[in-house]
């Protein structure tokens, strides 16, 4: 069948797109770079979320993730400036080889706790409507059955704002700090200088 | 369903979710360990529309959803420390930032 030929190619390019694009991220040693790659991971991950009939979640995924988040993410980037931190400088450390260590030992478990407990269930998926993951269906669903996940989401996110807010305004002791001039140590640095 | 079994986009969610968690233990910048909390939220996500595919049901598709928000937030709260951290003059290194270290 053509057409799935097709879905398979595709799935196939999204999903080494993805992963490819997840190991720059945590390999550059710009984080402008970094933050470029991971918009390609968010877009190849749309495409998944695509495949799999999630179309809502694939069009908030480029429009909230890979657009507005992203945005911010390379502003403030831009903003302190592109500080290099070479990984795996100097050789593998022993940091570096035991992050390998636990990264695979996540990766076996998952596998087997997966495979152990939904392997039947996931050879049959179950059948559905076109409709599936459309707008007006998670519309629905959110407006109904799921509505205090969505007003506790705006409150989430309304939290974060004032957070953001609160975060970003200048405090006595920053301008003071600017005043004076010097460089602010952390051994230094005491919850008395907030005052 | 066309195309792969949802068994292979857990697979590929599960490598995704350890590249993350593989970023946040080596990294030392606080950007990079972010953006790797980011990619391991979206192997999350591919692994709850993956079952929501399985069964069928929307639930998996609204809680992906609302893990959106959530990461939107904490990329509002991080972004904010770090610019914090760099008006203090602050070094940009997670392992320097032992004042909790006792």
């Amino acid at each position: 069948m053509a057409g799935n030929a097709l879905v398979w190619v595709l799935w196939i390019l999204a999903a080494f797109a993805c992963l490819g694009s997840g190991i720059a991220v945590v390999s550059f040693g710009n984080p402008f770079y970094s933050a470029l790659s991971l918009i390609g991971n968010l877009g190849s991950l749309a495409v998944l979320y695509l495949l799999a009939s999630a179309e809502f979640l694939a069009a908030a995924q480029v429009l909230v993730y890979a657009g507005a988040v992203m945005v911010m993410f390379l502003f403030v980037i831009g903003y302190l400036g592109g500080r290099a931190d070479v990984p795996f400088a100097g050789g593998p450390s022993w940091v570096s080889i035991a992050a390998v260590v636990a990264a695979a030992a996540i990766l076996v478990e998952i596998v087997v706790v997966i495979g152990l407990k939904a392997g039947d269930a996931l050879a049959a998926p179950a059948e559905i409507e076109a409709a599936f993951g459309s707008p007006a269906e998670i519309g629905r669903y959110f407006l109904t059955d799921h509505l205090l996940a969505f007003e506790i989401t705006s409150i989430v996110l309304l939290v974060a704002a004032i957070g953001g807010v609160i975060l970003g305004t200048r405090t006595r002791a920053e301008e003071e700090l600017d005043e004076a001039g010097a460089p602010q140590t952390l051994d230094g640095w005491s919850p008395d200088a907030r005052a | 369903m066309l195309g792969p079994d949802p068994s292979w986009y857990l697979v590929v969610s599960g490598i995704l979710f350890s590249i993350g968690a593989f970023g946040v233990m080596l990294r030392r910048s606080p950007l990079i360990v972010l953006l790797s909390i980011e990619i391991m939220l979206n192997a999350a996500n591919l692994a709850l529309i993956a079952f929501a595919r399985v069964h069928g049901g929307h639930d998996g598709q609204i809680f992906a959803l609302c893990v959106m928000a959530v990461a939107a937030a904490e990329a509002v709260v991080g972004l904010g420390i770090i610019v914090a951290m760099s008006r203090r003059k602050l070094a940009l290194d997670v392992d320097e930032l032992r004042v909790l270290h006792g």
